[in-house]
């Protein structure tokens, strides 16, 4: 690896190194300057270029909203009528709700399904967003926004002239097959390192061919379209400078990125002083570095592992309780850590479950807590983690897939706080990957084996044991 | 796995015997399904071995291939298979009912009704295992595009008559099989795991000797020594007591029955071609008549016990009721089978090798589709399902404990009834979630309003949203009373059907745009290859 400086740090060659990897240069790199860059020649692709699609990928927090927001208000300043895809309706939502929130004046259309409760109530008070469940009704709107399921049924004589295509890489290629009729020419936008897309079927048949239904649409896209520019987003604004290097390192070896935020730009402390006990020794060693690892005893539990669930929700009561307090960039005021700024990720639905009913049964009704498939894209100061491998017996290629501990471990501003069973680096020696190698499929890297390693060696650093 | 299938496994162990897991019949079992062992060849993928093959469970059919890398004697072993399946599959093709499908009008574009033909039943073919499914389709993927003398008299080794519709039909069948909850070809070892449970992991359960010694083990044996025995035993010959069921054979009988018997069929064959008169050819012709009749014994004695098995699992599968949705998902069979005797009959070329991208896409969605809606129905059906289901917090049963009436706040009122359910289940539901119940087999929609605290149970209150009818009262039955029993889901029903996609016609710029000219052409046979005629 050659040592990267300010000046070739443009972000912009998926090939290219990234920006201040080396640190020597950490003194040079300019992270607003490096983004600018990159975001200014994806605008230039995005608008000039003569390429029928632009791709651009984000690590964690690296401002893909942001972009999305800023390339569809120049579409629509350059008159370019523009359709974009999302793949949730809470993405739609709050794309919609930037949109307005940044350029008040521009008439959006937000395209709905038939179902009750369709969208957000929000979008009600922001007159210049009109909501129909029939594509003729928002016609002729400089944006149009949907989810990639609604746009599916839509139908049109004349394309749209654009279309940006959100979370690109959480798209089944199906998906795009469904409705890249509708567009011209679009920016793709998403980051690789999350949950790959995944079907409830058996996909075998189809694996190896360049549009396989169950392969994310970017990577469809781009074995139809190999000449497509490809850009990298080159700083995360989200991740600190203590979880930055290890998630890049750990998801993204051949595309490292840089946290927007150095050492000293951010602060968690507690009012209250620790108790002693685990939760509040693991509060108190996340808040100084960044990450904690309560470690349980080791132990096969059934799924729900009850032990563990109290665990989390003991950590949870405890950052309430001690009366929290960030300082970032953003404000140098501290801030303090609220409810609503703390978020509790599983592997499973059912363990989000109990995780709820343990916190209800603490009094904690506002903590958001939900799967990585849920989290995605979103964004608090504090995580509480339930590893996925915590007291398996063994590691499924759903435990193990990279993109599930990616997401768990970089939603994150402040701190992550991981609760595991002991003992998971011995299963995870145990259970080698045994997937099939199937022909002309890409070999993703890093396998989740490693990833899961990686992650583990660092979170050993700052372990505190528990006898719940 | 659930948590329901490792207590039931848990239970297994001790009881030393398999546990049910169903109280209902899955599956559709027809009345008379072709039952099919093959055995394939080691070291040579596609090269059978022999079969057994047949309706009757007293006759089966053999067919054997003496050497089987002689690719003569393997057309004749698929020609002889050929006579066996295609007069099967016949059978059920002339018996049709009149039936109607939807179709896109080509002019409008609008969904229309129109008259159709529906085979009243289909053709069921039976394997022992998994692999056998693997073999079927591997067998239709090297048979389908070969070329037989009358379709193209200028190819070296023509295939004979009928082989290259055996490929396709194995094609369909093994295709079909992808879709879940269908019956046109089922391994029966996933059959009888679908509806026992045993005390060994699910890999040893494709094993139908050990399987099947779970679920019934002889007198006087627990299930797991009956299991082990059935897997290791082996004889004073050093050969497995209970051969596998195939498709691949036991390396102990490849090395010390089979590899002998094949070699002097060799050696017999051989001597007979050098023989210089017709009394010596007559007495070398003998030789390699035992010698055939040798392999075709040892292949009956590794198919037959299997053969036998077979039929005794599906003894124990009908002793079980038919679920109720099994007819509708089987008529969904009988329509992929009529089609497919349409396309054979119209002379249409055969399956193409790979699906193109949006062949592929709605075929993902549907298998999706038909999961969601597989998975709902088996709970529906049968109470030990749903009980799982219960378990994982995706469903809950209780007794209904208080009705109020109430209405929603519009212009019309519409009857929203609020319900109190009393549940000892622990249903994962979230704010507003919704839940559904089968109301005379119609799901009905609930939205979850809110919880008190009972102790031990939860109490649950609901509000029904749907299928009241239209007026301001709510038609009789529509709402539950107190003191009912009822069951509500989280998981819906039924699915709705997904986006149309494109025409391969029309294939978008993202999946490599529309198939050029070449696509239009039939895809060729298989190339001869220098392997063809070792």
């Amino acid at each position: 690896m050659t040592v990267g400086t300010a000046e070739d740090a443009d972000g912009l060659s998926p090939h290219g190194e990234a920006p201040g990897a080396a640190h020597g240069a950490a003194d040079a790199f300019d992270p607003g300057a490096a983004a600018g860059r990159a975001t200014d020649a994806i605008l230039r692709d995005t608008l000039h270029g003569t390429a029928r699609g632009v791709v651009v990928d984000s690590p964690p927090g690296a401002g893909k909203s942001t972009l999305v927001v800023r390339a569809a208000l120049e579409l629509a300043a350059a008159g370019r009528p523009l359709m974009v895809v999302a793949q949730t309706n809470a993405q739609v939502d709050d794309l919609v709700q930037r949109l307005a929130e940044k350029e008040p004046g521009l008439p959006v259309g937000r395209l709905h399904s038939s179902d009750a409760d369709p969208y957000d109530k929000a979008l009600d008070d922001l007159p210049q967003v009109r909501k129909s469940a029939k594509a003729a009704d928002l016609a002729g709107l400089p944006v149009v926004i949907s989810t990639a399921a609604k746009w599916a049924h839509v139908s049109v004589d004349e394309p749209w002239r654009h279309a940006i295509v959100d979370e690109a890489y959480q798209m089944r290629s199906d998906a795009l097959l469904a409705v890249a009729g509708l567009f011209e020419r679009a920016l793709f936008v998403g980051d690789p390192g999350q949950l790959d897309p995944f079907a409830i079927v058996g996909s075998e048949q189809w694996a190896g061919l360049s549009y396989d239904p169950s392969a994310s649409a970017v990577s469809t896209l781009l074995a139809h379209n190999p000449d497509l520019p490809q850009h990298r987003l080159p700083v995360s604004w989200r991740l600190p400078a203590t979880a930055a290097p290890l998630v890049s390192h750990a998801f993204y070896p051949f595309t490292p990125f840089r946290s927007g935020t150095g050492h000293g730009d951010r602060s968690l402390a507690f009012a209250v002083p620790s108790d002693g006990s685990g939760p509040d020794r693991v509060i108190d060693e996340a808040a100084a570095s960044g990450w904690g690892l309560l470690e349980l005893p080791a132990r096969h539990t059934p799924r729900t592992d009850p032990e563990a669930v109290r665990a989390v929700a003991a950590v949870v009561r405890r950052l309430l309780d001690r009366g929290g307090a960030t300082t970032s960039e953003r404000a140098p005021e501290a801030a303090p850590l609220t409810a609503d700024r703390i978020a509790v990720g599983t592997a499973h639905r059912d363990q989000a479950a109990a995780v709820r009913a343990a916190l209800a049964a603490l009094g904690v009704t506002e903590v958001v807590v939900d799967t990585a498939n849920r989290l995605q894209g979103r964004e608090y100061d504090v995580t509480v983690v339930l590893h996925p491998l915590s007291g398996r017996p063994d590691a499924t290629a759903f435990h193990l897939e990279t993109g599930r501990l990616c997401v768990l471990a970089s939603r994150h501003r402040h701190a992550c706080i991981v609760i595991c069973r002991a003992g998971v680096s011995d299963l995870l020696d145990d259970h080698p990957s045994t997937e099939p190698v199937q022909l002309g499929v890409t070999v993703k890297f890093p396998d989740g084996w490693e990833a899961n390693h990686a992650v583990l060696a660092h979170l050993a650093e700052h372990r505190v044991p528990w006898q719940p | 796995m659930s948590l329901i299938a490792t207590l039931g496994r848990m239970e297994a162990v001790r009881a030393g015997q398999a546990q049910p897991a169903a109280t209902v019949c899955h599956r559709r079992l027809s009345a008379r399904p072709l039952v099919f062992v093959p055995l394939t060849t080691a070291g040579e993928a596609g090269a059978p071995l022999g079969a057994l093959v047949g309706t009757d469970p007293d006759a089966p059919r053999l067919l054997v291939v003496a050497q089987p890398r002689d690719r003569d004697l393997r057309f004749a072993f698929l020609a002889e298979l050929a006579d066996v399946v295609l007069p099967y599959i016949d059978g059920f093709a002339a018996d049709v009912e009149a039936a109607e499908r939807t179709e896109t009008d080509p002019e409008t574009g609008k969904r229309i009704k129109v008259e159709a033909e529906l085979c009243a039943d289909a053709p069921q073919l039976i394997v022992p295992s998994r692999a056998g499914i693997d073999f079927v389709r591997l067998l239709g993927r090297s048979m389908r595009f070969r070329r037989t003398a009358e379709q193209d008299p200028e190819t070296p080794y023509p295939a004979p008559p009928r082989v290259p519709l055996l490929g396709r039909w194995l094609t369909h069948f093994g295709e079909r099989a992808r879709v879940p909850g269908s019956s046109l070809l089922l391994a029966l070892t996933d059959v009888l795991g679908l509806h026992w449970t045993t005390g060994q992991s699910s890999l040893e359960d494709q094993h139908l000797g050990a399987l099947l010694a779970w679920i019934a083990p002889p007198d006087g044996l627990s299930g797991a020594r009956a299991a082990l025995r059935a897997e290791l035993a082996r004889g004073a010959d050093d050969q497995l007591l209970c051969p596998p069921a195939g498709p691949a054979t036991d390396p102990a009988f490849d090395n010390r029955l089979l590899a002998p018997a094949i070699e002097r069929y060799d050696r017999a064959r051989t001597a007979l071609a050098a023989a210089e008169d017709g009394l010596e050819a007559d007495d070398r012709l003998g030789d390699l008549t035992n010698a055939e009749k040798a392999v075709r014994d040892l292949v009956e004695s590794r198919t037959l016990p299997t053969w036998q098995a077979v039929w005794r699992g599906l003894d124990l599968l009908r002793e079980l009721p038919e679920g109720a949705h099994v007819a509708d998902r089987w008529t969904r069979d009988r329509w992929s089978f009529t089609a497919h005797r349409d396309r054979v009959a119209a002379g249409e070329p055969p399956q193409p090798r790979r699906d193109d991208a949006v062949t592929a896409a709605n075929k993902l969605a549907s298998r999706e589709r038909e999961q969601a809606r597989l998975d709902a129905q088996e709970a529906l059906d049968d109470p030990l399902v749903m009980a799982g289901r219960r378990l994982a917090g995706e469903a809950f049963a209780g007794e209904v404990v208080d009705v109020v009436m109430a209405y929603s706040e519009s212009k019309r009122p519409s009857p929203r009834p609020l319900i109190t359910v009393r549940t000892a289940d622990r249903p994962h539901l979230g704010e507003r979630a919704k839940v559904y119940r089968s109301l005379d087999g119609r799901p009905q929609t609930a939205e979850f309003v809110g919880t008190q605290d009972a102790g031990d149970d939860a109490v649950l209150v609901l509000r029904i949203v749907d299928k009241m009818g239209r007026g301001k009262e709510p038609e009789a039955g529509s709402v539950p009373e107190r003191g009912d029993r009822l069951c509500f889901t989280l998981f819906e029903h039924d699915q709705r059907g997904g986006a149309k996609l494109p025409d391969p016609e029309h294939t978008p710029w993202t999946h490599g745009g529309p198939p050029g000219e070449e696509a239009a052409v039939a895809e060729t046979a298989d190339p001869v290859t220098e392997e063809d005629v070792l």
